[in-house]
């Protein structure tokens, strides 16, 4: 009974979520709006269960060597933005529009500027020519990173244009071969979970 | 192993069709909005049929007494290396299901299959698993599927709630603290098994700077490109959805990958077909659905 209700309740809403998406009347939406709603509402519970883990772990670590500052910091931030939304709400000029504008916004591009870096170090990496492969490809990335340069055209014109070709076709040869499995993989997971095959996330009963 | 009914589903989209009548299409020719069945669909239903047909067979196929066997996959043959070096060392397995999914995605429930083995490993061998997630619903069924895996294992008193954690829904605010735990704990092995998106090459460069043993896998073709650059082992396409039958030999699943690569070869037989059309007959744009 413990295993054979949650994989009736999955056959049945797979059914119904894979049924809607064939019809437009208004009792598929409808089926499909009240679906939506109740994993908001899951979500929202989870929620409350995930920041309860975040804040006794922080409150846990706090003793370990080095780690008090970052604890600190995450239990501020968390605390911070909330009570600043609720004191003086979202709307412009807010406090809490103003931390976020001028805390959050800049840390986040902070870390996604990092990956600029990253980039170069993971190219200088990839790009040794070691083999008769890797060689190909590093010719390849050499003609695709001139070819989308404006100074590639003054080179020599048929740099954009082969850098069109190769992009256009075997790279997106190989990138649509990987697509297919990937999109053949998604449908048999899918229906391994409907039909009851796979049962991992009922702790593999 | 028990297959609760899956004709039903044929029978109800038959049902559908049958429901739908001759009133589904408006005098102007488009579909009318409040029709059981868009006939916009049709291909994608048909497709649908056949793949769930396809796989039902492999299955019977099975149970009748085929053997289906699956190549080897070096991305999930080092499962085994990965969690053996963390436990030599004396190091914990960092593993991340990325930002980009929540438990919906087939990509997400992949990883949890991957996971489920890599805890139940973890557990026997006593080492750490850290499991940093930006979902909470993740969070909960990662907690159960790492429970299972330490009780599977024979050791459930090794299974340590605190480690499978929420961290940030944001994507860099998870990014910049997966990227601090990495940093400070130093794991031996890092799996990167999910959904990822920008924070894929953060993640990978700085788990390969601390000398990690990386495994990674994603269904972006883009992110598969870091991946590949940046980590030990990478799982293309198709590759981390055969995981959970690959490491498990469940011969159900199994046969579902074998079905996997029936449709494969409908699917190039098709487009085979559709050049050759497209080649005589240009003006004809059939397959173009």
């Amino acid at each position: 009974m413990r295993t054979r209700i949650p994989l009736l309740v999955c056959l049945v809403s797979g059914i119904i979520m894979f049924a809607q998406y064939f019809s437009s009347h208004p009792i598929a939406k409808t089926v499909y709006n009240g679906i939506l709603e109740w994993w908001q509402i899951i979500f929202a519970f989870t929620m409350f269960v995930g920041v309860a883990a975040f804040i006794r772990n922080s409150l846990k670590n706090m003793r370990r060597k080095g780690e008090a500052p970052y604890r600190v910091a995450a239990l501020v931030g968390l605390t911070l933005m909330p009570l600043l939304a609720l004191i003086g709400g979202t709307k412009f000029g807010s406090p809490f529009l103003w931390a976020f504008d001028n805390m959050i916004a800049p840390m986040q591009s902070t870390v996604f500027s990092l990956l600029a870096f990253f980039v170069v170090s993971a190219s200088f990496r990839g790009f040794r020519a070691r083999t008769i492969p890797a060689t190909i490809l590093l010719l390849t990335a050499l003609i695709v990173l001139i070819g989308r340069i404006p100074i590639a055209e003054l080179i020599s014109e048929s740099f954009p244009k082969l850098t069109f070709w190769i992009q256009s076709y075997p790279s997106m040869a190989a990138r649509r071969a990987i697509l297919i499995g990937i999109g053949l993989g998604s449908m048999t997971t899918a229906l391994r979970v409907i039909l009851g095959i796979e049962r991992t996330y009922l702790r593999g009963e | 192993m028990h297959v609760p009914s899956p004709l039903k589903c044929v029978f109800f989209l038959c049902v559908l069709l049958v429901l739908n009548g001759g009133s589904v299409v408006a005098a102007d020719g488009l579909t009318d909005d409040s029709s059981w069945f868009k006939f916009d669909t049709l291909p994608t239903l048909i497709f649908s049929i056949v793949s769930l047909a396809i796989v039902l067979y492999a299955i019977w196929s099975v149970k009748s007494g085929k053997k289906f066997r699956i190549r080897e996959i070096p991305g999930l043959k080092a499962v085994e290396e990965a969690v053996g070096r963390a436990t030599e060392m004396g190091s914990a397995i960092l593993y991340t299901p990325g930002w980009g999914g929540d438990i919906q995605r087939p990509t997400t429930i992949a990883s949890m299959n991957i996971l489920s083995t890599v805890a139940e490993k973890t557990a026997e061998y006593d080492c750490r698993l850290i499991y940093p997630t930006h979902d909470p619903v993740i969070m909960a069924v990662a907690q159960e599927v790492v429970r299972e895996g330490c009780i599977k294992a024979g050791h459930p008193d090794r299974f340590r709630s605190e480690d499978i954690f929420y961290i940030s829904s944001s994507q860099f605010g998870y990014a910049a603290a997966v990227d601090g735990i990495i940093s400070r704990t130093k794991p031996a092995s890092v799996f990167l098994l999910g959904t990822f998106e920008a924070e894929s090459l953060i993640l990978a460069e700085t788990g390969n700077s601390i000398g990690a043993i990386q495994i990674a896998g994603t269904d972006s073709t883009i992110q598969l490109a870091f991946f590949i650059v940046a980590c030990d082992y990478t799982l293309i396409g198709e590759e981390l959805f055969a995981a959970s039958g690959y490491l498990s030999q469940n011969e159900s699943i199994l046969a579902s990958v074998k079905a996997q690569d029936i449709l494969k070869i409908l699917i190039a037989l098709f487009v085979v077909l559709a050049m050759i059309w497209a080649t005589v007959s240009p003006s004809s744009g059939w397959w173009a659905f």
